[in-house]
């Protein structure tokens, strides 16, 4: 009797079990609640390629077998950029020892950048009193590819160095020395043999290529083909990573999709969207660009909004930390990206970070901190009534 | 499509637990019963399991093995089925002598990628208080560590803390002294034991945050102790009829590599870890209740990364309901068994100099399962995972569940 009512009963629940597996478990979170996902339109390979790199980047932990240190700032790429977000004091930089364009005078003593974790049995190293120093929180790596992809042609139309048109803002790119392992891209304009960067704070870094050799070296001190300075002892080392690694990491970067924004039909973010255009953040948060044609299919001719205009501006003295990289002055900033605002604190652990070294804790709070060129948008934003100021900042906050 | 699906591994399924069955009743060999005595310990785990004994053989030979499909899938992506062989472990025990016995377990895990030797050891009873053993010795930390076979658990994986936060299974080159002692309805046994066991991948590994687990991928580890240094090891552990096991154990040790060819190259730093263990069974009901506890304390150096926490907890508690207990089939002892594990570990109790806020780097999970067991000794489990991992930020977290069939079955 059992047998037979428990045996039916057993294969049903089976059944249902095996029919259901996906059913069974947690969804994905919607598109635009996430930073990491990846571009649409990749071809199979170049699936494949994204999803080595994204386990370099984010599994991937160094230690002191594989190469770590001895002086390192963090053990992984995604440590510092959880999520492909923005980072946290925790994962924080200390850059030192440069000034002004005359470069970096303090490279003998560790500069540009402070290791201030060690292997065991190491010294740490220490930031030497005196030195020009700003702290750098990690930006969000989401979109990269597409900002990559934007024609240097297309940069130079938003510059206006000289305020040719008198709104007080007078953004620049930044021409910077390139090292010589860096390829130069296709219609790349040049100013003096220098070249426009667009990644970091500062907007020293040409390529996501560059960049990512930098990272490896400076933040864990896995030294490369390209780098092989070891940046504790100064020496030079094999080797710790594969070209072929490195090659995957930056395809992962160029191939992240852009953040998506979310509540774009709520009102209050439509109005918000107005009051942005009408204090002009929109002078250096420039809300759409185009790529240009690109290696890869799917960051070739696109639309994007990521509310940069990738430029430098001068956000006066109280942005200013004494310490410069490049050719730009210590109170130059790139405009960041304003898309992903919105998803701050979720790789922020709650909180959010905001400037370039994370100390403005709200978006209002970032706004009032803007200064220099920016003075005039900010002025503006004071003096919009307590009811238009949220509408902004539901606006920045579906970005 | 159907049967490939799902008709298909159901029959596998039953068709292994009655050839299993089959092999035990072959009239060849007789089974040793284990010790089904109440006066047994979570320490005499290696003993009490089913042993095939022919004649007067001194040799008597015992195994299980382990084996599920699994349907996983984290945040919307899934890992689609996945079959897999877990393990396949043989244990070999014999009386050499009056009062010197030899057990070894060997393991074979996924596939034959992992060989290792569990366990391996000769034990001289001097006395019921005083036993010698030594050989390849199970870590007496905590209860899962020496009570690890597949069969005796309702669930397809093992518990996280004794995984994640401690590397069961876990033995190291070693020996020492155990013993056991009856009053009334009271039972007390302790093991110490000093072996080799910690090395510098407590804190160098590619996890990127302290994790003894890590300690067993050390491919030298058997040829001699690593550091030089001893892993002092203790187990307290008290029984009563009607309220159950606690145990008590430690171990501490210097983890790392300080000193090579004569010179100090680093200076010496500590792990221990303190582990609280309890089972049950509560007779009116048949419920049975199983629970452990670990805190480790790990020495990290000053300069290295808050990511390694110098402070982890966490565990598990089992509650087994058998529903359905008469016979079935041709299994005159069928078992249908209700079961729920829930677990939290955290890898890092500390909090960050940066903002004076904790860090998290934690992870929980319940596990739902119904287990059948024809006998004691074969189990066909079905469980349902749902597990949530957050960063070391607190970042919402990363949820995943787990369907699993499995089954495990001594031999
Ligand atoms: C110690 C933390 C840390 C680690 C580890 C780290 N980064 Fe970063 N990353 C930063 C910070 C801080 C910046 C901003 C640097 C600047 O302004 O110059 C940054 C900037 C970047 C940028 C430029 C973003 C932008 O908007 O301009 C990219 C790309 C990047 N990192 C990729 C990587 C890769 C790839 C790795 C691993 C090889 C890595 N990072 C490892 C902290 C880190
Ligand atoms: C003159 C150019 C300029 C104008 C105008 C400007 N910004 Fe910015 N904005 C910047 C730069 C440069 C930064 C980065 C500063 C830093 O990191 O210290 C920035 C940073 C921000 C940030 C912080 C982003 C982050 O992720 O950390 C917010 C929010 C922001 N701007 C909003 C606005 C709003 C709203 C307005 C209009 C009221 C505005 N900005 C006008 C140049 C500008």
């Amino acid at each position: 009797m059992y047998c037979r009512t428990l045996k039916p009963l057993l294969i049903v629940v089976l059944l249902i079990l095996f029919g259901s597996c996906e059913k069974l478990q947690p969804e994905a979170p919607p598109d635009n609640s996430i930073l990491d996902g990846v571009l649409t339109e990749l071809s199979l390979l170049e699936q494949t390629r994204h999803l080595k790199g994204d386990q370099s980047f984010n599994d991937k932990h160094f230690h002191a077998a594989n190469g770590l240190g001895p002086g390192f700032v963090a053990t992984s790429c995604g440590s510092c950029h959880a999520g492909d977000g923005k980072g946290h004091p925790f994962s924080t930089l200390t850059r030192f020892g440069q000034a002004d364009s005359n470069g970096n005078t303090w490279l003998e003593k560790g500069g540009p950048q402070l290791q201030h974790r060690v292997l065991p049995g190491y010294q740490p190293e220490q930031l030497p009193s005196g030195a020009p120093f700003a702290k750098l929180i990690p930006p969000a790596v989401t979109g990269l590819g597409l900002l990559e992809a934007i024609a240097d042609e297309t940069l130079l139309m938003f510059a206006d160095p000289f305020d040719l048109n008198s709104d007080g803002i007078s953004g620049r790119p930044h021409w910077n020395t390139v090292p010589a392992y860096v390829q130069i891209r296709a219609g790349a304009i040049a100013s003096h043999d220098r070249y426009i960067g667009r990644f970091g704070h500062k907007a020293a870094v040409y390529s996501l290529l560059q960049q990512t050799l930098g990272a490896y070296n400076q933040d864990m001190g896995i030294t490369s083909l390209q780098e092989p300075s070891d940046p504790y002892t100064g020496q030079k080392n094999d080797p710790e990573i594969s070209q072929n690694e490195i090659n995957d990491v930056v395809f992962y970067l160029q191939t992240l999709k852009a953040p998506m924004p979310r509540n774009i039909h709520d009102p209050e973010v439509i109005k918000g969207r107005q009051l942005f255009n009408q204090i002009n953040c929109t002078g250096c948060h420039l809300p759409e660009l185009k790529t240009a044609l690109s290696p890869i299919n799917a960051l070739s001719n696109k639309t994007i909004y990521p509310f940069t205009d990738l430029l430098l501006h001068d956000m006066g003295p109280d942005l200013d930390d004494g310490y410069t990289e490049g050719f730009a002055t210590s109170a130059e900033w790139r405009t960041t990206p304003l898309w992903g605002l919105g998803l701050a604190s979720q790789s922020q652990g709650g909180k959010v970070y905001l400037l370039h070294d994370g100390r403005a804790s709200s978006i209002d709070q970032a706004i009032r901190l803007h200064g220099g060129e920016a003075s005039n948008s900010r002025n503006g934003y004071l003096k919009l009534t307590g009811q238009e100021r949220k509408a902004l900042i539901r606006f920045l906050e579906s970005l | 499509m159907i049967f490939r699906h799902i008709i298909a591994p159901i029959l596998f399924f039953t068709s292994g637990t009655q050839h299993l069955v089959a092999q035990v009743d072959s009239s060849l060999f007789r089974t040793a019963t284990p010790d089904t005595d109440s006066n047994v310990l979570n320490m005499d785990a290696i003993y009490t399991r089913p042993y095939l004994v022919s004649g007067n053989y001194p040799v008597a030979i015992g195994g299980y093995l382990e084996s599920n499909w699994q349907h996983s899938g984290t945040d919307g992506v899934s890992e689609g089925h996945q079959f897999q062989f877990r393990r396949l472990t043989l244990f070999f025990s014999s009386t050499i002598t009056r009062r010197i016995r030899f057990l070894t377990e060997i393991e074979f895990e996924d596939g034959a990628r992992h060989i290792a030797i569990e366990f391996a050891a000769l034990d001289f009873e001097l006395h019921p208080l005083l036993n010698l053993r030594g050989g390849m010795i199970l870590n007496p930390i905590g209860a899962f560590n020496q009570n690890h076979d597949g069969p005796k658990w309702e669930f397809t994986d093992r518990p996280l803390a004794s995984t994640e936060l401690l590397p069961a299974t876990w033995s190291n080159p070693g020996f020492g002294l155990y013993g056991k002692w009856y009053q009334g309805s009271l039972m007390f046994g302790y093991e110490t034991y000093i072996t080799s066991g910690l090395n510098d991948s407590v804190i160098s590994n590619s996890q990127g945050r302290t994790f003894l687990p890590a300690v067993k991928n050390k491919p030298d580890r058997f040829s001699g102790n690593g550091n030089g240094e001893i892993l002092w090891n203790g187990k307290l552990a008290c029984k009563h009829n009607k309220l159950g096991e606690i145990g008590v154990s430690a171990f501490t040790g210097i983890y790392n590599t300080w000193q090579a060819g004569g010179l100090q190259t680093d200076f010496k730093r500590r792990c221990s870890a303190w582990a609280i263990d309890y089972n049950n069974s509560i007779k009116s009901w048949g419920t049975r209740i199983v629970g452990e506890w670990v805190c480790i304390r790990t020495e990290i150096p000053e300069s290295y990364s808050q990511q390694f926490g110098a402070k982890q907890h966490g565990g598990f508690v089992d509650i087994i309901q058998p529903l359905i207990k008469r016979p079935f089939l041709h299994w005159e002892q069928a078992e249908i068994n209700l079961a729920v594990r829930l677990e939290y570990l955290d890898y890092n109790r500390d909090t960050f100099s940066e903002t004076a806020e904790r860090i998290h780097d934690e992870t929980s999970s319940i596990v739902a399962g119904l287990g059948f067991r024809p006998s004691t000794q074969t189990i066909l489990r079905l469980n349902y995972r749902y597990r949530l991992q957050k960063d070391l930020l607190g970042n919402p977290p990363e949820q995943s569940a787990t369907i699993s069939l499995g089954i495990s079955s001594y031999f």
